[in-house]
C-alpha cells in the first residue's frame, strides 16, 4: 500500500488558489489569455462544441455574399431569419429527442396535422384562434403521450414507431382535410398577423437587446460573486464584461441592419423561437430535468440507478418534441396562411433534424444545446436562400443541404473519434 | 495471519469482537431462489460500524445475488434484514438509499458525459427552486473528495477524461452523498492497476475510519487481506466460511472459497485434538 500525500486533504494548503484549482495535476490558466488556452485544449480534445458550425456559417455568407451581394442584404437577412423560424422551432424539439440518443421521423406529419387540426376548427367550425392553437398543441401532445408509452411499456424502438407516426399521421392531416384541398386562414386573425407582419422595431428592439445583455451580465455577476463566496475559481472578470459587450454589440448590430432599406426589423415569430432556444437552454443546463435528459442519454442504465425516473424522462421529452412539431406546423401554416395536403410533408422533417444534426448535436446522444437548433436552421436556411437568389434549381439545393448533413456527421463522428483518444469520452 | 483457531461453517458467525462500533446491518437466514435453483440458502451476514467485511466465493457463489438484495434490486424470498435494529424490507434500489445503504457496482453507473459534480449528485441534485444549486454542490464535492484524499484533478471535467481508479473514487464518493450507514462496493479493484488499486484499498479504509460499514466483494485474495476486518466466505449459496482477517491465510482462504475447507477445518481440528469449532467467534 502507498502512503498519500496528505497535502490536498488539508484545506489550509488550498488558500493561496481557489478550492478547485488545488491539486497540483492542474494545469492552471489565469485570465483572458488562460481561457482561451484552455478553448483550444478542448478543441484539440474534439469538444468542438457549435465552432464547426459558425465557420459553416461563415464561409457560407462569404461565399454567396460574394457571387450576389444581396445575399446579404437587409431584407434578405429579415426573410431568412422569418423563414426560418417555424422549422427551428421544430428543430428544437429533435435537439431534445437526439439529446436522448431517440429520433422522431414523424415531426413533419405531427407539425402538418396540428396545423390541418388548428384550420379546420376555425375556419369550418368557427373556432377562436386561440382555442384552435390550443387543439392543435393538445394534437402534439397527445401524439407524444402515445410515443412515449410505446418505448417506454411497449419496447417499440424510436426510429420505428416514429416511421409509423410518419406514414400514419400524413393520413391523418389528408383525412382531417377531407375534400378540402387546402384550407385558408383569415387574413385578420392574430397568428397569421403575428407570424407575417408583426415586427420589433425602433427603440423597444434597441432596448430588448439591452435588456437581454444586461440580464446576462448581472446573472453571471450573481454567479461569479457565489461563487468566489465559496472559494472557487471564477471566470475572469474582463471575459464576462467582453462576452456581455458582445452580445450587446452583436446583437444591436443585428438589430439595426435589419432595420435597414427594405429590412422590416425583428419579427415576432423570430422573437418567439428565440425565446423558445434560450428557454430550452436554461432548462437543459440549469434545472434537474434538463441534467436527466443528459444522464439518460448519456448511460440510461446509471441513471436508472441514480434514481432518476427514467420513464418520465422519455414521456417529457417525447411529449415535448411532439408539441414543439405542432407548434412549428402552426407557426409555418400562419407564415403560408394556409393548410394544404402538403402542410408539413415535403422536407420539413429531415429540414429539422438535419439543422438540429448540422447545429452540433449528436447523434449518439448525451451531446448537444438548443443552440443547435437556432444554429443548424440558419446554415439550412442560408444555403436556401443564397441558392434560390443566385438561381440555382432547386434540385441543387437538395443535394447541397444533403452534402452538408453529411459533412455535419462527418465532424461529429471524427470529434467523437478525437474525444476517446483524448479521454474525453 | 498465525495459528489460526478459525472455522467454518454457518454455525460458527456472529458478532467479533475486534471491531469498533454496534451491529448496523444484519441478515439473518436469507434465501433466495430463481426458479428451479435455490441461489441463496440460510444466509447470515452482520457488519458493524468502522468494519470492513469482505465477501469471497467463486462465481456461482451468490455473492452478486446477496448484494443485490441487500441494496434493494431483488428481494428476499425468506429471512430476516435488520438494518439499525429495525427490521426492514427492501423494496427498491432508492428505499435502501433512504435508508442508508449506498452501492458501488463493479460497472460504476457513471454517465460518461456528465462531469464530475454531475455525477456525484445524479438523481440528489441541489436546488435553490427550480435552478440548480451548482454552488453548494460543487462546494459539497470539493469536501466529498477531501475527505477520500482524493486525487480528482478538476470536478468540471466528463468523467470519460478521468482514469480508472479516478472514475472509482468518483464512485465512491458518490455513494457517500445521501451519508449512508452502510457501503457495499462490488468488485472495486477488478479492473484497476497496482497504484489505482492501492488508492482504492485507502479509500475503503477511510470509510471505515468514518464509522461506516463497509462490505467489499473481491475475487483478489491480497486486497481482502490487506483491507478487510472480517472475511465471509460464500459457496453454493451458503455461509462457508467466516474469518477474522488476521486468523485467515491464504490457503485456508482459497480451500474455503473452492470447498475444500472442509477438509483443512478437519484437518486441523484433528491436528489440535480436536479443538471446539467456531471458538471466539460468538
Amino acid at each position: 500500500m502507498t502512503t498519500d500525500q496528505q497535502d490536498q486533504a488539508d484545506p489550509t494548503a488550498a488558500s493561496a488558489v481557489a478550492a478547485d484549482l488545488a491539486d497540483e495535476r492542474l494545469i492552471r490558466s489565469q485570465g483572458v489569455g488562460g481561457y482561451l488556452h484552455l478553448f483550444l485544449n478542448r478543441l484539440k480534445g474534439g469538444e468542438l462544441g457549435s465552432l464547426p458550425v459558425v465557420i459553416g456559417l461563415i464561409v457560407i455568407s462569404l461565399v454567396f455574399y460574394s457571387i450576389e451581394p444581396r445575399f446579404l442584404s437587409s431584407f434578405s437577412v429579415t426573410n431568412m431569419l422569418q423563414f426560418a423560424a417555424p422549422v427551428g422551432i421544430i428543430a428544437l424539439g429533435i435537439v431534445l429527442v437526439l439529446l436522448l440518443g431517440e429520433i422522431d421521423l414523424s415531426v413533419g406529419s405531427v407539425s402538418g396535422l396540428s396545423a390541418a387540426v388548428m384550420a379546420v376548427l376555425v375556419v369550418n367550425q368557427g373556432w377562436s384562434t386561440t382555442a384552435g392553437m390550443i387543439a392543435g398543441v393538445l394534437t402534439g401532445l397527445a401524439i407524444g403521450a402515445l410515443y412515449a408509452v410505446l418505448y417506454t411499456v411497449v419496447g417499440v424502438p424510436s426510429f420505428v414507431f416514429s416511421l409509423a407516426g410518419l406514414l400514419g399521421f400524413q393520413g391523418a392531416l389528408l383525412y382531417v382535410l377531407g375534400s378540402q384541398g387546402t384550407l385558408n386562414l383569415p387574413n385578420d386573425s392574430w397568428l397569421v398577423q403575428f407570424a407575417r407582419t408583426k415586427f420589433l422595431t425602433g427603440v423597444p428592439s434597441y432596448l430588448l437587446v439591452v435588456l437581454v445583455a444586461a440580464a446576462y451580465l448581472l446573472a453571471q455577476m450573481y454567479g461569479r460573486s457565489r461563487r468566489q463566496a465559496a472559494d472557487l475559481s471564477t471566470p475572469p472578470l474582463g471575459l464576462v464584461l467582453v462576452r456581455a459587450g458582445a452580445l450587446a454589440i452583436g446583437g444591436l448590430g443585428l438589430v439595426w441592419y435589419v432595420q435597414q432599406a427594405s429590412g422590416r426589423g425583428i419579427g415576432y415569430l423570430v422573437l418567439l423561437f428565440a425565446t423558445l432556444v434560450v428557454l430550452m437552454d436554461l432548462a437543459l443546463r440549469k434545472t434537474a430535468w434538463g441534467r436527466h435528459v443528459f444522464a439518460v442519454g448519456g448511460n440510461e442504465e446509471a441513471a436508472r440507478r441514480s434514481g432518476i425516473k427514467v420513464g418520465r424522462v422519455y414521456f417529457s421529452v417525447f411529449a415535448l418534441c411532439s408539441m414543439l412539431a405542432s407548434l412549428g406546423g402552426l407557426m409555418a401554416a400562419a407564415q403560408l396562411t394556409s393548410v394544404s395536403q402538403a402542410s408539413g410533408t415535403t422536407d420539413t422533417n429531415l429540414t429539422a433534424i438535419a439543422a438540429a444534426v448540422i447545429g452540433g448535436t449528436s447523434l449518439f446522444g448525451g451531446r448537444g444545446s438548443a443552440y443547435a437548433a437556432l444554429l443548424g436552421i440558419i446554415v439550412l436556411q442560408a444555403i436556401q436562400s443564397g441558392l434560390n437568389i443566385v438561381g440555382v434549381d432547386s434540385s441543387v439545393r437538395f443535394m447541397v443541404t444533403g452534402g452538408v448533413l453529411l459533412l455535419a456527421v462527418a465532424i461529429d463522428s471524427v470529434s467523437r473519434r478525437a474525444r476517446t483518444s483524448s479521454g474525453r469520452g | 495471519m498465525s495459528d489460526p483457531t478459525t472455522t467454518g461453517g454457518p454455525s460458527s458467525r456472529g458478532a467479533a469482537g475486534g471491531p469498533p462500533g454496534d451491529t448496523v446491518l444484519s441478515l439473518t437466514g436469507v434465501n433466495k431462489r430463481f426458479g428451479a435453483v435455490q441461489v441463496l440458502t440460510d444466509i447470515h451476514l452482520e457488519v458493524a460500524a468502522g468494519e470492513v467485511v469482505a465477501l469471497v466465493g467463486d462465481n456461482g457463489a451468490g455473492k452478486s445475488t446477496l448484494v443485490k438484495i441487500i441494496c434493494g434490486v431483488y428481494q428476499a424470498d425468506g429471512g430476516e434484514i435488520r438494518f439499525a435494529d429495525r427490521v426492514i424490507d427492501i423494496s427498491g434500489p432508492s428505499e435502501a438509499q433512504a435508508l442508508g445503504i449506498a452501492t458501488v457496482f463493479q460497472d460504476l453507473a457513471l454517465c460518461d458525459n456528465l462531469d464530475v459534480v454531475a455525477n456525484l449528485f445524479l438523481g440528489q441534485e441541489k436546488h435553490k427552486g427550480l435552478v440548480l444549486d451548482e454552488v453548494t454542490m460543487e462546494k459539497e464535492a470539493w469536501r466529498l473528495l477531501r475527505s477520500l484524499s482524493a486525487k480528482i484533478p478538476s470536478v468540471r471535467i466528463p468523467i470519460a477524461a478521468l482514469s480508472g481508479g479516478q472514475r472509482q473514487t468518483v464512485a465512491i464518493a458518490r455513494s457517500l452523498v445521501g451519508s449512508p450507514k452502510v457501503v457495499m462496493l462490488d468488485e472495486p479493484t477488478a479492473a484497476l492497476g497496482v497504484a489505482q488499486t492501492a488508492e482504492v484499498l485507502n479509500l475503503i479504509e477511510r470509510l471505515r475510519d468514518q464509522g461506516l460499514g463497509v462490505i467489499v466483494i473481491s475475487h483478489n485474495m491480497a486486497d481482502v487481506q490487506a483491507v478487510a476486518d472480517r472475511i465471509v466466505v460464500l459457496r453454493l449459496g451458503r455461509n462457508a466460511a467466516e474469518f477474522r482477517v488476521e486468523e485467515a491465510t491464504t490457503e485456508e482462504l482459497v480451500a474455503a472459497i473452492t470447498g475444500a475447507s472442509d477438509n483443512v477445518v478437519a484437518a486441523r481440528a484433528e491436528r489440535r485434538g480436536g479443538a471446539p469449532e467456531g471458538e471466539g467467534r460468538g
